[in-house]
């Protein structure tokens, strides 16, 4: 692509990371969570894609590890839903909410500030489902441009 | 008959997709048919989803006046239309990977061309 | 409360997560050896059937169960996830870990030679995880999420071997197929929503008015889980996707088949058990019409898949065929127990139907083995290509003489049970449909003697001189579900009453399954 293409990707990528990982971050507080946040962070890849090729995102990013990174995240996920079981007697059951250990405060009712450390095991679970959604999408972004850039095939 | 027009909407998109589906023979376009038939389903849930005067379950920013929880809208169906667009990409990602298989065998997208199982 | 309590109490949450779990970590397990994952995935299966064996021998003893996800009690309203797990859950969760350990045992050396294998048994074990799921969950809106799980995970399986064209058109057949049924289903989960505020199948059925609403939904969700199960107008899929995904796979794919039809007889005897006795137009009682219609799709079934079988030649493609027509016998026997809802045949023809679930997936099973066998030895597709296959196979010849038996229902095996009380209870209704079932069986036996002929028999060609007996861990899974078809053929009171009338009875007492949640709030 040109210059400018390059250039404004370039701009934009941070910025669109930024918001992505802000909405898997707040998805227990805003509307939004793993999947959307993840949505939008590989959407910001997908940018990179076009801008510098496949070739080159190939050249720095390994599909397999890619991979790993998914299957990281679904265990994770299913980790803490056992994890609730051993700790909260039922599987996704929210050990962590109302604990006041990590993410566990109670949030008060009523128009106030958001208070970022509530929700319990949600956060955990968002994070995990992010972490699943950035790698699969890219990755299957990434592999379908570049099978489609291929002129010829084998 | 303005609330009826959304289930309209919802009807004919299922009907466009469906047609789409069974008559064109683009394998592409018989892609985008299921993503409209999906579309029109999510559209369904949505309107399902939508109450008058209801107010979004953020917890934090309940307006005041309003008492917890029942001023505030149940996310069921938001809920499930998340649920069902994630299960879209995952299918579209799917279908598309296996339409540019079949072009790289046969090297064309026609259904009728590309029909080797018969019978 | 001891341990084996607790377990037990958890144990339809760890059913599901145990092989979703190892799911995601096969692709990490994969990279140590490709033995241990091997090893793995049988490991795997035999813990989740230990949870499943813990499970059904408390729920066929002590009745249903119920799971909720993330809290300790029912609270109003009702938006957890519910598990309800009655006895007709359980007899299928049986059939699916018991046709998945198969599987994966026949995949050791049937695969062993391909690469993407890590990829492979992830799928495998996320179609078993979406067949258990659809069989125990209590929610209709978990019940489709599963569904679409099956739905991707099984095409991609069927893609397998995806250098072959005919595998990737037969995969996107199946995927348009099932994810236009499933989206349907999530159509008719909206109506349900918008009527009822509801998405559980107990407090559904307990609320369910049979309003012309309803009536659309049903209609929806029997032809699309109709579709997906292969039921007659939209049964192409079938013998497309069995004749062209290995043969390992299709055992799993058949799990996830196996479970559409679970989901139609939850719909049917369940979600509309407390309406279906109400009177239609005309004073017709809704399940007179309802269950026409079954048996109708059924005898359609039966005939396409027998006479579209007769003309086959591709070995894999006639099973697929034959196994159309094995489920229209499981439409015949559940359509005739909704006609005659309320006697003592309707209870007869049941058992037959559920009965010839478990047969159906033993012989079809058996019989996709042993062709897989053939095909694997021989690299040949076609019956004109393979002759004299006795000599060399002689194992595989007894399974498949076996296999071929079972599936015409002839007396010492396990067809045999399940078709005659398909046959004594439809003889109730209308004698002309009994005879029509008779003659599919005879055709089928016909068939399967042609093919014998053909394949095993005859003279040896010489380009199979050297052709040697299938390897030990596919004679292994053959001969397991040989044995099982024999047994259970021999004793069919043995599966018959610890198994099947529990089923049956759990499906036609209705109310219990409702009274678990709905009285609990």
């Amino acid at each position: 692509m040109t210059k400018i293409v390059k250039t404004t990707a370039n701009i934009l990528f941070p910025f669109t990371m930024i918001f992505g990982l802000y909405v898997i971050a707040h998805g227990h507080l805003t509307p939004g969570g793993g999947f959307q946040g993840g949505a939008i962070v590989a959407s910001g890849c997908a940018l990179l894609l076009v801008a510098y090729g496949s070739p080159w995102v190939f050249d720095h990013i390994k599909d397999k590890r890619l991979a790993t990174f998914e299957s990281l995240g679904a265990i994770g996920f299913i980790t803490i839903g056992l994890l609730g079981l051993i700790f909260g007697a039922v599987f996704f059951g929210n050990f962590l909410a109302g604990s006041g250990s990590l993410f566990g405060t109670t949030p008060a009712t009523g128009s106030t500030l958001a208070d970022f450390n509530t929700g319990g095991v949600l956060p955990l679970m968002n994070f995990a489902v992010g972490v699943k959604v950035i790698a699969g999408l890219f990755v299957i972004i990434l592999v379908m441009a570049y099978a489609s850039s291929i002129k010829e095939w084998s | 008959m303005i609330e009826y027009i959304p289930f309209i909407a919802v009807v004919a998109m299922i009907i466009i997709g469906l047609y789409t589906v069974v008559f064109r023979r683009n394998l592409i376009k018989i892609v985008i048919g299921i993503s409209i038939i999906e579309s029109g389903v999510n559209l369904f849930l949505i309107i399902l989803g939508y109450r008058d005067g209801g107010v979004a379950p953020i917890f934090t920013s309940l307006p005041p006046g309003t008492s917890f929880p029942e001023g505030m809208v149940l996310p069921v169906p938001q809920a499930l239309t998340l649920t069902s667009i994630v299960i879209g990409v995952a299918v579209l990602a799917l279908m598309l990977s296996l339409v540019m298989h079949i072009y790289r065998k046969y090297g064309t997208l026609d259904v009728q061309k590309i029909r080797r199982l018969k019978e | 409360m001891t341990f084996l309590e607790t377990l037990l109490q958890q144990s339809p949450v760890l059913i599901i997560a145990t092989p979703l779990l190892s799911a995601f970590l096969m692709p990490l397990v994969s990279r140590i050896h490709a033995k241990v994952r091997d090893v793995f995935a049988l490991v795997v299966l035999g813990v989740t059937s230990c949870f499943v064996g813990l499970l059904a021998s408390d729920v066929l003893s002590h009745g249903p169960r119920i799971y909720i996800f993330g809290a300790q009690n029912l609270s109003f309203p009702l938006v957890r996830i519910l598990f309800e797990v009655d006895s007709m859950g359980v007899f299928m969760a049986i059939i699916t870990v018991m046709l998945a350990s198969i599987a994966v045992v026949y995949s050791w050396s049937f695969l062993h030679q391909q690469d993407g294998l890590d990829k492979y048994y992830t799928l495998l074990l996320l179609v078993v995880t979406s067949a258990l799921g659809m069989e125990l969950t209590g929610d209709i809106f978990n019940f489709f999420v599963f569904l679409e799980i099956s739905c991707i995970a099984s095409c991609a399986l069927i893609a397998f071997w995806v250098d072959e064209g005919e595998a990737l058109e037969a995969a996107f057949k199946y995927i348009v197929v099932s994810s236009i049924g499933a989206l349907f289903v999530l159509f008719a989960i909206g109506i349900f929503y918008a009527q009822y505020n509801a998405l559980n199948i107990a407090t559904l059925a307990h609320l369910l008015q049979f309003t012309f609403l309803d009536k659309i939904v049903l209609a929806i969700l029997l032809v699309s889980l109709g579709m997906k199960a292969g039921l007659a107008p939209m049964h192409m899929w079938m013998p497309d996707s069995y004749g062209r995904a290995p043969p390992s796979i299709i055992l799993i794919i058949m799990s996830a088949t196996l479970a559409s039809v679970y989901g139609i007889l939850r719909v049917m005897f369940t979600l509309y058990g407390n309406v279906l006795t109400t009177s239609l137009r005309f004073s017709l009682p809704a399940h007179v019409i309802i269950g026409w219609i079954l048996i109708a799709l059924a005898i359609v079934s039966i005939l396409i898949g027998v006479i579209m079988a007769l003309v086959q030649t591709d070995l894999l493609r006639l099973i697929g065929y034959a196994g159309v027509a094995e489920i229209g016998y499981m439409f015949l026997a559940i359509g005739t127990s909704i006609v005659a809802l309320g006697t003592s045949y309707a209870t007869v023809a049941l058992h037959g139907g559920l009965f010839h679930i478990l047969n159906d997936a033993l012989d079809i099973g058996l019989l996709f083995l042993v062709a897989g066998a053939i095909y694997y030895v021989t690299k040949k597709r076609s019956l004109d290509d393979i002759s004299g296959l006795a000599r060399s196979m002689k194992f595989t010849t007894v399974f498949f003489i076996i296999g071929a038996l079972a599936v015409a229902g002839m007396p010492p095996l396990n067809g045999f049970t399940s078709k005659f009380l398909i046959y004594e209870s439809v003889y109730q209704v209308n004698p002309i449909l009994s005879i029509i079932a008779l003659l599919g069986s005879i055709l089928l036996l016909a068939i399967f003697i042609k093919v014998l002929y053909a394949a095993f028999l005859g003279p040896e060609l010489p380009e199979l001189k050297d052709v040697k007996e299938a390897p030990r861990s596919m004679l292994l899974a053959m001969g397991f579900l040989a044995v099982f078809a024999v047994v259970i053929g021999l004793f069919p009171n043995l599966v018959l009453d610890t198994l099947v009338k529990p089923a049956a009875t759990a499906l036609l007492d209705h109310a219990q399954y409702i009274s678990m949640v709905v009285g609990g709030l």
